[in-house]
């Protein structure tokens, strides 16, 4: 049997199935990952934490949040109120996924407490457990696009396109995620969870659980009793119509890329931006930099694309291109789960780990 | 137990840390930002990756793969996914070099 067979067939995503047994037998579990090489020296100033720069973006982020939403409140019932929500769900619905995802590593403030608190705000708006997804987050980080190790794969082979699609709009899954809250707060983690997240911290994720779930019942309650949407304009309802930048920003991460490869430069995806998607998205765009060395801030990631770009795969050059490249590769996967694009390394870089580039080359001698 | 040699002081920069091996273990010593310096294992409680890539900052190192922190006075693991304390060593500094305490 082929490496390439073993590793792609049958594809069981579950993290307490066959994947992972093999991906553990494999060493794809413990693997060390390839880094671009960065002086100490260079690294330390990449890696130096200021509240400086968060805490300008946040003054930005709240402030408008609540500009835009006392604006829409304001024009409510005529369509004047529309741009103010189209900028109050965007900042809510979008901006929510960075700023928990920078916080939850702890890079985006120098102060501890500020990066806590910014959690947990971004936490609620982004409607996922502050618990649970800080360790499944740490887990993506450990076993990136790793079958069966990571919980945190967007297209799992062959993809579902309608569904992904269905993403910019927030349904179904905002259901699904109202489920999975609903669940941690009265029936407890599922056997997936209990495989990365500690006995000791589970307790905490029925308590936010818990306060979300009553946020959002109380919500619905003042929705009843006022007879107005508005309620749900303002809390929780973002979450569907401005939620379309976070998934069109996120499904480019990793979609259409490499599976089991101890190598970010062939998993994850580099993509220039223009500014405001940047802006919202906290610079992970620099996708490939951010897996490599999750400790440099958001604000430092374009001076390490700098650093580093000559050993990194050309980053795509837009949105647009990105898509056209991962499409491409998604619709190939409804037919051939093993296809993916397959990113070219530069001259100048060095591989590592060629055993597990091999199946890439048994791949695409099939 | 005996004081083994580990390295000379000035080859740590203040506020930073390098990784020593010795007799198979592994350890990170540590440079305070107010010229003591300080001695851990070298592999985070959390996935047992060294220590000696991540970030020093004040009294805390901060692992590189997923940002847990110690203070590497105490040892206190003071920020998830590190939930279990990193063991300490005792350090002295005999004229230009830093011994550590291994047993
Ligand atoms: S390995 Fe150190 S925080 Fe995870």
């Amino acid at each position: 049997m082929s490496i390439f067979t073993r590793i792609y067939a049958p594809r069981d995503y579950s993290l307490t199935g066959a994947s992972r047994a093999h991906a553990e037998e494999i060493g794809l579990a413990s693997a060390e990952w390839y880094h671009s090489d960065v002086p100490r020296k260079e690294m330390k100033a990449l890696m130096q934490r200021s509240d400086g720069p968060a805490i300008r973006d946040t003054v930005i982020w709240l402030g408008l949040l609540v500009l835009t939403g006392i604006g829409g409140c304001y024009f409510w019932g005529t369509w004047a109120c529309v741009p103010f929500f189209f900028v109050y769900g965007l900042l809510y619905g979008s901006a929510c996924d960075s700023r928990w995802h920078e916080a939850g590593h702890g890079t985006a403030f120098k102060t501890p407490w500020m990066n806590d608190v910014v959690y947990q705000i971004a936490s609620f708006m982004v409607m996922r457990n502050p618990t649970t997804w800080r360790w499944s987050h740490a887990r993506h980080h450990t076993n990136t696009i790793i079958v069966g190790l990571d919980p945190e794969i967007g297209f799992m082979r062959p993809p579902r396109i309608v569904m992904a699609a269905l993403n910019f709009i927030g349904i179904p899954f905002i259901f699904y995620d109202l489920r999975t809250l609903a669940r941690h707060a009265f029936v407890g983690l599922n056997e997936g969870e209990k495989t990365y997240i500690p006995e000791s911290e589970r307790y905490k994720a029925v308590f936010w659980a818990r306060l979300h779930i009553a946020i959002y019942v109380a919500t619905i309650l003042l929705a009843i009793g006022l007879h107005s949407w508005l309620p749900l304009m303002l809390i929780g309802g973002p979450r569907i119509y401005g939620c379309w930048h976070m998934y069109m920003t996120g499904l480019i991460q990793h979609g259409g890329l490499a599976e089991d490869v101890v190598d970010h430069r062939l998993n994850s995806r580099t993509v220039y931006m223009n500014p405001v998607s940047r802006w919202l998205y906290w610079n992970m765009n620099y996708h490939v930099e951010h897996h490599m060395f999750p400790m440099v801030p958001y604000h430092a990631l374009p001076r390490l694309h700098e650093a580093i770009k000559h050993d990194l795969p050309a980053p795509n050059p837009s949105i647009y291109a990105a898509y056209v490249e991962m499409t491409r590769a998604l619709l190939r996967q409804r037919k051939d789960p093993t296809h993916y694009a397959r990113k070219a390394l530069p001259a100048t870089a060095r591989p590592y780990r060629d055993e597990f580039h091999e199946i890439e080359v048994a791949r695409e001698g099939v | 137990m005996a004081w083994i040699d580990a390295c000379g002081v000035d080859d740590i920069d203040a506020e930073d840390l390098i990784r020593f091996d010795h007799g198979g273990a592994t350890y990170a010593i540590y440079h305070a930002p107010d010229g003591t310096f300080h001695a851990t294992d070298g592999l985070c409680t959390h996935e047992q990756v060294h220590l000696c890539n991540g970030l020093v900052d004040g009294d805390t190192i901060e692992c590189p793969k997923h940002n847990g922190r110690f203070n590497y006075r105490t040892g206190a693991a003071l920020r998830a996914p590190v939930c279990i304390d990193l063991k300490r060593h005792p350090v002295r500094v005999v004229g230009d070099r830093v011994e550590i305490e291994l047993g």
